[in-house]
């Protein structure tokens, strides 16, 4: 009986932790795990950053050209926060039948031409994607380490300047880390920003 | 001299189907309110694949409706920057005669927001606003002729 309750507590957990894939996460939900294959090869799980505070999870792709104008901006963000403990993990969530310049083999060539200091992960079932909600590229996750699981801080954009043509710019990632950082939650937990659709693979 | 004044009506011809026109919220907004047109309005971009892919559909699907209460607007969500090195280049290469305008917004979020809560900003997007109907509905994604046709016949 008592083996009974903790299958059912765990699956009670399991249900809370995991929504169903088609609402995608909203601020303040407990973000799922994932094994997914890094551009050297390996798998990569944020169970693997032990030291970690929390993660900047960024849904971005070779093609986009918005994710490209924020290409430098997401390198940026791993040199000042990994070492603060939000190191970024970049995900493509693309189908590469769809766009084969979001291929594997693209992905660690862009990775390796750009060097990028941060994983470049294929979602190649496109399961984490869903699970996450990303609507378009590039789209940020910013999660918290905490005792119950990765809570998500803050959904969006970057900042509110892609073409970075705005001095007086606001730092949307920035300020939500930083506010994480010094123990306060973001003032700004969610934005939206135009980008390039996912492809999603056909039929899923 | 006649040659003169055929490449005179060529390059006029030219400029006025490669016209884009800036276009801020307040005027998009008063451009749809006419109660007795059905608006249907793309938004889109020279860089999205997607997007330059369905611009025939709406531009055939214009021209299929001309005598009908119906219009069609593509709203380019380019850089603001790239008006006349991407936009306009662009517009002249496929020669639409639709009507084409580059969105003046100060950022993107207020410009999603004011078109459709639910739009994460993900392009294409198109929007159908009947002021007679009191209907204004935003759809993101992709059309093909017929489903653009499907659309308008539902909504008008």
């Amino acid at each position: 009986m008592k083996k009974m309750m903790t299958l059912l507590l765990i699956a009670g957990l399991a249900l809370t932790a995991f929504k169903p894939a088609t609402e995608g996460y909203k601020v303040g939900d407990t973000a799922a795990d994932f094994k997914l294959k890094n551009v050297d090869g390996k798998t990569i799980s944020l169970a693997n950053y032990t030291s970690a505070k929390g993660y900047i999870v960024v849904f971005t792709c070779n093609h986009c050209p918005y994710a490209q104008a924020y290409e430098k901006r997401i390198m940026e963000l791993d040199k000042m926060y990994a070492g603060k403990g939000y190191p970024v993990i970049a995900i493509s969530p693309n189908d590469p039948v769809a766009l084969p310049e979001d291929s594997y083999p693209n992905m660690q060539k862009r990775a390796a031409e750009r060097k990028y200091t941060f994983p470049y992960l294929l979602d190649e079932t496109q399961d984490i994607s869903h699970t996450y909600g990303v609507k378009a590229t590039p789209h940020v996750f910013v999660l918290q380490k905490t005792a119950s699981g990765n809570v998500v801080q803050y959904i969006g954009a970057i900042d509110d300047d892609t073409e970075n043509a705005n001095p007086n710019h606001t730092n949307y990632v920035q300020n939500a880390v930083n506010a994480l950082l010094a123990g306060n939650k973001p003032a700004i937990t969610s934005t939206k920003a135009i980008g390039c659709s996912i492809k999603w693979k056909k039929g899923a | 001299m006649k040659r003169l004044i055929f490449l005179l009506f060529l390059f006029i011809g030219l400029s006025a189907s490669a016209q884009v026109k800036l276009l801020d919220m307040s005027h998009l907004q008063k451009r749809v309110s006419n109660a007795d047109t059905v608006y249907i309005v793309n938004f889109w971009a020279t860089w999205c694949g997607p997007c330059v892919a369905e611009l025939p559909n709406y531009e055939k699907f214009q021209t299929t409706h001309k005598n009908q209460p119906v219009k069609i607007l593509l709203v380019s969500m380019d850089f603001q920057s790239k008006l006349n090195t991407d936009v306009i280049p662009f517009i002249k290469k496929h020669q639409y005669k639709t009507e084409i305008f580059l969105a003046q917004r100060k950022s993107d979020e207020e410009w999603i927001n004011a078109i459709d809560k639910d739009w994460s900003g993900a392009l294409p997007g198109t929007l159908i606003v009947s002021q007679k109907k009191g209907i204004r509905k935003f759809y993101e994604q992709e059309f093909t002729y017929d489903e653009l046709n499907k659309l308008y016949q539902a909504n008008k």
